[in-house]
Parts: C-alpha cells; structure tokens; sequence
C-alpha cells in the first residue's frame, strides 16, 4: 500500500464515516427521547436512495404508495385502539392528515415526475414522502408500548426492521439502483483526486449537525426532547406529550435517514435491504458512545468508516466480521463500567 | 380436595400420553402427504432452537438474536466429519454437541454478563459475524455450502424419507421439552427464574448469577447444535443463510410467538411460524404478483402486535381452558435440611467498625461503628436518606466500603462478594419487594434455601435432584407455615398484598437458616393487626436465637420490640442505646421534628 491507496482509503473511509455520524446521531437521539433501539433507521436510508433513484428515472417512487399504506394503517389502528374517546373532529384531522395528505403526496409526485425537476427538486419530493414515515411507524408500532422495558422495544423494533424489508421488496423490487451525484466533478488536491460529492457530503453533514444543534439549542420543541430524554415523567409533569415529542423525534430522525439517503445514494448500488447493513454501522458508532453522547457518536462514526474501508483493503471478505465484532469489546468495557442496569418489568 | 388434584393429574397424565400417541401415529395414518411431514420434520427442528430460546430469553431473560449461529456451528461441524473424514453421521453428534457448547462456553464468558439490551445487540453483532465467516471459510465451501451430505442410516435403512427423519426429529424434541421441564422444575430452574429483574434477590441468596446465565446460555446453545446436526443430515446439505441474523430473528419469534416462559410454548411458536411460512410464502407472492421474501412482512407484524397486545405469548391463551397443572405436592414426612447451631446469646456476632462510604462527594455513611449480639433486635433508624439502606447495601457487599472495617464471628467480611458473605448465614429482606411475580410463593420462599442444596443442572434434568428437592420444598413450606401464609403457599407471589409479600420475603430469608437476618421496612404496608403479629414473631426469632438487624421507620413497632437501637442522621451515628433512651434522647427528637426551639 503506498501513500496514495492509503489517502484514497481514508477519502472513502471518511465519507461513509460522515453518513454513519448522520445515523449514528439519529439513533442517540431516538433511544434518548424514546428509549427505542431503532433498527430500521437504515431502511429509511435505503428507501431516501431509492426514491430519489426512482425520481431520477421519472418512475412514481414506491414510496408514495408506501406513505399511502402507511397512512391508512396508523388511521385504522388509532380509531380501532381509540374508538371510545375520539371525537368527531379528531376523526377528520386523522382522516386528513393520515389518508388526504399522502393521497395528495402521491397526486402531487405523479404529476410531477414527468416533468424531470432537476436533483434539489427530487431531494425536497423525498424529503416530503419520508419524512412522514417516521412518526406514522412511531404510531403503529411503538406508541401503544412506549413505556416498555427498552427490552421489549427493541425486540418491536427487529419486528419493525423485518416488516419494512419485506415492505421495500413489494414496492421497490430487488433490483439496485444508484442516482446519480449532486456534482459530477473531480479535483486534485495536493496528488489526491478528490471526488467532489465526497466534499458535498462532507457540507450536508456538518450543515445538518449544526441545525440539530440549534433545534436543540434554540428552539421549544428541541428543549421539549432534550428534557423528555433527560426525564420522561419530569417531562409529563410540566405538560410536554410524550406521545408528540415521539412523533416529533422519529420525524427528525425519518429526514435524518432521508438526507443520507439522498447523500450515500451515489456513492454505491441500493437494494432494498442495503439498509440494514449501513443502519448497523451506525449502531456500531452510536453504541461505541455509548448511545448517549453526540459528538462521540460523530468521532465513532469516522472510526467505523475508516476501519471498514482499510479492512475492505486488507481482508475484504472479513470487512463485515470485524467491523461488527468491534461491538462486542466496546459493549462488554460498556457493560461493565455502566455497572448494574435494572431491567425490572 | 385431594381427589381433585388427583383427578387432574390423572388427566394430565392422560392428555400427555394421549397427545403422544396422536404425535407417534401422525406419519402412519394413510393419505397424510409427504409434505405434511417434511414440514413437520422442520417444526421439529426448529422447536429445539425454540426451547432453548424460552429458557435463555423468556425464563433467564437473556434475549438473543443470534443462536441460528449455533445451529450453524452444530451443522457445520457433523457436515466437515461425515464429509472430509468418512465418519458416520451417528458418530459425529457428540461432535456437533461439543462445539456448539463449546462456541456458547466462549461466546457467553463474553457477553452474559451484558445486561439487557446491551446483551440483545451483542447478539445481532454475533448473528452477522458468524454468516459472513461461514461464507468465507474454505473448508466450509464458502458461500455455496456443502452438499451432498450423507442421510443417518440405521443398518441398511437410510433415513431419507421425511417419514422416517420424523420419528428421530420428534424424538430429539420429546427428550428436549422433558428436559428442559425438569431443569426448570428445580433448584436450577428457580436459579435461572430469578435472573429476571437484575438477579439482586438471587445473588442475595447465594446463587452465582454469572455460572447460571453461563449455563442457561450454553443449555441453548447445545440445544441449537443438536438441532444443526438433525438439520445438516435430514436437509443433507449446509450453507449459511439458514444461519444468519434473519433466522435468528425467525426463532425469536418463535419463542415470543408461542409463549417465551413456556417450554412448550417454544413448540407451538415453531408450529405457528414454520406453517405460517410456507402457506404465506405461497400465497403472498401470488397475491403481490412479485417473488420476494413477503412473510417477513406479517412475521414483523405479529411480533409487534404480540407485543402490543399479548406480551405472555399464546401458550398460556392455549391452554386456559384446560386444568391448570395441580399444586406442587408437599412431602411433609421429608428428611428436615440440616440446620447449624445457634450462637450462646450475648456472643459479639456483628461488628461495624468505622465504616464509611462516599459516593465522590456525598458521604452516605459517615464512620459508623455500631455492633450486635447474638440473640438480639437492633433496630437501625433515622430519616430518609439518613444512609441506613447503604448500611445493609455495604453490609450484604452489594457496595464496597470506603474505609473501616466490618466483622462478623470473628473474620472481616467487607470485601467478600455477596455470596460469600450470604454463605456465613446472613440473610435479608428488601426494601422494594424482589420476589420473581409469576412464581408461586412456595417456589419464592425455596429460592431461600439454594445454599442449602447442591444439585444441578444435569442431575436436575435427570430427575437424580427429588429427594433433595422434596427436603428443600418441606423446609420451605415450613416456613411458610411459620410467617403465616399457608393460604397463599400455591399463589403467584405477585398477587399477594404487599405486607404479605413483605412476609414472604422473611419466611424465604428464614430458609436459608439465618444467623443474622436483615430486615428492611418489614412492617411497610402493614396493618396495625399485622404488625403486632409481626413483631410477636420476629421476638419469637429472637428466643430461637436469630439476631435481627432492622430498618424501620414505625417507631412504635422499633421501640416495642428492638433492645437496642442506632440513629443514623445524614450518614453519621447521632445516638445509641435502649429504646427508652432514645426516646428522650433531645438530639434524636431534633433530627426527626427539627429544632424543638
């Protein structure tokens, strides 16, 4: 290895490093305010590439029909969970918002598509088909368990992940797609071609991370997460929803998990199921810190890249085996330092 | 009463022969398709990952995503020896056994000790690993597998028809589901229940939690060898996606499906899960008009929905309208445990010397030195937060002392792990009840005596443990019978009142045939009546002989009944002596209603 591969290798390992610090961040950020070990993140990364993959080729992306499902089925399950105390109004702010609005996504993306917008307008269409995704799972599957052992969440959140994989295979097919980058360039930087998407992600990277900050910093919702992740009923008690501040935060990590998406889709082939591997890697960064500290996640995150991408130079058929078995000495220093954690149901 | 419990046991007796018969009889019956069987061939094999599953996930509380991988070992393992080496498939499964015991031994030195979620992870990290290493191994023909393979022969016969690998797949199952019942049903299996809620009250009872999840985890584990090497001889070839994290994931379902604290709730999730299988894996494509993986859509669904709606599983919804399985029979003519002695009255027992303990900045206990004589009630009391409860947390060495030093009978016991310091005959109560819900109170009380049997695990699913267990069952009814929950002996301890609840801890504290026994807030949630029992018969522990240290917070029940009494205020001794003392004491009256100024 000269010092070229070794450069291009750390190019590359930085870059995937940058878009797990994207899910790593957004797995902290659930498990704080939820306590949920959100698995299927990386499906809403796979499904982020492939609607862009498909908006790109002019095809009605599966995913508006998916909100659509989706939609009918948080719908349905609220009123039939709920049917005693729903109000009339409620029932037609529910029907609106979870059958008119995604009806009305997938008018709008039909008429549009052939149209052919150009990359920014596809990036805002599949921020607004995904973005809905999030708080619409968080309320089929999670909300009537939200005060579960983190156990059991987990185990609905492997559930989740096995449902939406099967899902993307009915409405994206096994084929892989790649759209094509933001900007086709490349330059020399000292003797090192430097692809100029890597620079792009790099941008988005640090440009949603510093939203983030100011969201939680700033604004009243973002103070409405962080003291729900701090205490859950602290939080109840001077009146902040549990329920919305769920809704909200698997909001942000469905845009999250869109934007990388949107960033990782040129970069290599998407599957279906491409998701899961990549969403892991996250896990792997978010859990080296701990699944608690931000700017931790973003350092094991580039760790994680880097190592997958020398390893995929070295022992490319071992690169999987040790980025994943890096977990389980973090997890055993974790364990043991964290002393003992009651699991009481 | 007896004729009814007998009627019921002769019925499940029944039931269990007859369901038997139906089961040995299936592959005979002419018109059943081959099919059928093929598929019951997988039920089978999937059963035994199931149940081990229930003991590691739904009894031990250890959840693992992972044990497809130790299928994948016991398969892997039979398929190398009958491929490479000639050996017959029959000579290969202690083998298969052995390595999948022993990947579980080096796996599960590694990561039961996790707790909770961090164990469940560790699982997905293993479940990837291992699949991407089966498809990277030479030997293990990478990717493709190995096929192939040599079917089990009996003389001439090859067992290749799915009729005949029913029986031996059954069979296997038969031997895993009696096993796996008799474990639980004993010394062992209570061990393993009480893992569940942290295993404090276990440790605190002198059950070694790390040894029982090491050997509930490789119990599993030998369990989806067994069933790898059923698997690699009836399929007759190996590759690794049935071995990957998506199988994994399948069995857990399975467990979590059919009722995970049942063992046969693992066999109904297989059941449930394989057939649901193959008629989605038929029908969804075709109603999709696409080929795909689509089961996993409903799969996902139902473990969710389970969850939200039926966390117990279906087994337990099974089986409702069928008697419930006859009370545990009492042997009241039993040999009596062995007790120790009791020291003469007056004999210096407990000593706490300067004892301290600062968490960084706050010092919860402030160099306190205070001690007990055999034969005698202290009572230890102060306001909330004055330190008392990490007196006993020190004491019982669930935290470690700062500085100073506690002797008991003459040695320092700071520093000993808490299962030594509980072997030397001091046992305790908890001030938040920690008693395992769901399991009756006799069974509650019994975990009390663990230090007081030996059997294990094997001896256990081998039925060689009954006399003992018969003994350790009468010492705890005994005990029972002495705290005055006769009654409620067949309950679930969950549904006791709290005070009764409170009572079972003592009497399950009594069964470890205490020397010092530590009492924390024994009279919480009790009514008056209840504590003036309550205090008759902790004075009738004190004539037998047992010392008792007790938090309390009532204090006409401490100045009644304690003949000494310690005031702790924020961590420091404040005053010491007889309860009328106390009472008169002004600076005690000052720490507890505040200046009288």
């Amino acid at each position: 290895m000269n010092a070229n591969i070794a450069l291009f290798l750390a190019q590359d390992g930085i870059i995937n490093g940058a878009i797990y610090a994207l899910l790593g961040v957004a797995l902290v950020l659930l498990f704080a305010v939820t306590r949920i070990i959100f698995v299927p993140q990386g499906e809403l990364v796979a499904w982020g590439a492939l609607t862009m993959a498909a908006l790109e080729t002019g095809v009605v992306p599966g995913t508006a029909r998916m909100l659509v499902a989706l939609g009918l089925a948080a719908a349905t399950l609220q009123m039939i969970r709920e049917w005693r105390t729903l109000q009339a109004s409620q029932i037609i702010r529910l029907l609106a918002q979870d059958i008119g609005m995604p009806l009305a996504l997938l008018t709008a993306v039909t008429i549009l598509v052939p149209l052919h917008l150009g990359l920014v307008a596809n990036a805002m269409l599949t921020l607004a088909l995904l973005v809905p995704m999030g708080p619409l799972i968080y309320r089929i599957a999670f909300q009537p368990i939200a005060d579960a052992s983190v156990l059991v969440l987990f185990i609905a959140a492997i559930g989740v992940h096995f449902s939406l994989v099967g899902l993307g295979l009915l409405f994206f097919g096994a084929e892989g797609y790649r759209p094509s980058p933001f900007i086709d360039a490349n330059f020399l930087f000292g003797s090192m071609i430097v692809k100029s998407q890597s620079v792009f992600v790099l941008g988005v990277t640090a440009v949603v991370m510093v939203g983030l900050f100011i969201f939680f910093e700033q604004t009243m919702p973002g103070k409405a997460l962080r003291a729900t992740a701090v205490n859950r009923l602290g939080a109840r008690l001077v009146g902040i929803s549990v329920r919305k501040t769920g809704q909200i935060t698997f909001a942000l990590a469905a845009a999250i998990g869109a934007v990388s998406g949107i960033l990782i889709g040129p970069l290599t082939t998407i599957y279906y199921d491409t998701g899961f591997l990549i969403g892991l890697k996250g896990f792997v960064a978010a859990i080296v810190a701990g699944l608690t500290s931000y700017p931790l996640t973003v350092l094991a995150a580039i760790l994680v890249g880097l190592l997958e991408s020398y390893s995929a130079f070295f022992a490319s058929a071992f690169k999987e085996v040790i980025v994943f078995s890096l977990i389980i000495p973090v997890l055993l220093v974790r364990s043991f330092a964290g002393g003992r954690d009651e699991e009481e149901e | 009463m007896r004729k009814k419990s007998e009627m019921i046991m002769r019925g499940q007796f029944a039931m269990r022969w007859l369901s038997l018969a139906a089961l040995a009889a299936f592959p005979l019956v002419p018109g059943v398709p081959d099919f059928w069987l093929t598929l019951a061939g997988y039920i089978g094999l999937s059963s035994l990952v199931a149940i081990g599953l229930v003991l590691l996930t739904g009894v031990g509380g250890m959840t693992s995503f992972g044990q497809a991988a130790f299928v994948g070992f016991g398969a892997y393992t039979s398929a190398v020896l009958t491929q490479t080496f000639g050996i017959s498939p029959w000579a290969t499964l202690p083998f298969a056994l052995v390595a999948s015991a022993l990947f579980g031994l080096l796996i599960g030195l590694v990561t039961v000790k996790l707790s909770g979620h961090y164990l469940a992870l560790c699982t997905i990290a293993w479940g990837i690993s291992f699949f991407y290493l089966f498809g990277n191994v030479e030997w293990f023909g990478r990717y493709d597998g190995i096929s192939g393979l040599v079917p089990f022969t009996i003389g001439s016969f090859a067992l290749i028809d799915a009729r005949a690998s029913f029986y031996l797949i059954w069979l296997a199952v038969l031997i895993a589901v009696v096993l796996s019942q008799n474990m639980l049903d004993s010394r062992m299996g209570r061990a393993i229940r009480a893992l569940r809620g942290g295993g404090v009250a276990a440790e605190s009872f002198g059950v070694d939690t790390a040894r029982v999840k090491l050997i509930v985890f490789m119990y599993a584990a030998l369990l989806a060898g067994l069933s790898g090497w059923l698997y690699a001889h009836v399929q007759r070839a190996v590759s690794p996606s049935p071995f990957g994290l998506g199988a994994g994931i399948e069995y857990l379902l399975m467990a979590v499906l059919g009722g995970s604290g049942h063992v046969i709730g693992g066999v109904v999730g297989a059941a449930i899960v394989t057939i649901l299988k193959d008629q989605l894996q038929d029908l969804l494509p075709r109603l999709f008009g696409a080929s795909g993986n689509f089961e996993n859509i409903v799969f996902g669904i139902l473990m969710v929905g389970m969850l939200q709606i039926a966390r117990e599983g279906l087994w337990p919804l099974l089986r409702r309208p069928f008697p419930q399985p006859p009370n545990k029979v009492i042997v009241s003519d039993a040999l009596p445990l062995d007790c120790q002695p009791a020291l003469p009255r007056g004999t210096p027992l407990l000593d706490f010397d300067n004892v301290r303990k600062q968490f960084s900045g706050l010092v919860a206990v402030n160099d306190v030195s205070f001690g007990v004589k055999a034969g005698e009630i202290v009572g230890l009391i102060g306001p909330n937060g004055a330190g008392k409860s990490t007196l006993f947390n020190l004491l019982t060495g669930i935290l470690p002392l700062t500085s100073g030093a506690i002797v008991y009978c003459g040695d320092r016991i700071d520093g000993l792990a808490t299962r030594a310091i509980v072997a030397r005959r001091i046992a305790r109560t908890f001030q938040h009840v920690r008693l395992v819900p769901h399991l009756t109170v006799l069974e509650n009380v019994a975990l009390g005596a663990h230090l007081r049997g030996r059997a294990g695990a094997v001896s256990a699913m081998l039925r060689l443990d009954r006399t003992e267990e018969a003994r350790l069952l009468a010492e705890a009814a005994r005990q029972i019978h002495r705290v005055g929950l006769v009654q409620e002996m067949h309950k679930p301890a969950g549904a006791l009142a709290l005070g009764q609840q409170r009572l079972a801890e003592i009497a399950r504290a009594l069964c470890l045939d205490p020397l010092l026994l530590l009492l924390d807030e024994p009279a919480a949630g009790l009514r008056f009546a209840e504590k003036k029992q309550l205090a008759d018969f902790l004075s009738r522990l004190r004539q037998a002989g047992i010392s008792i240290l007790l938090v309390e917070h009532d204090m006409d029940f401490v100045m009644n009944l304690a003949d000494h009494l310690v005031v702790l205020d924020f961590g420091t001794k404040i005053a010491e002596g007889a309860p009328v003392e106390i009472a008169a004491n002004p600076i005690v009256q000052e720490a507890y209603l505040g200046s009288v100024v």
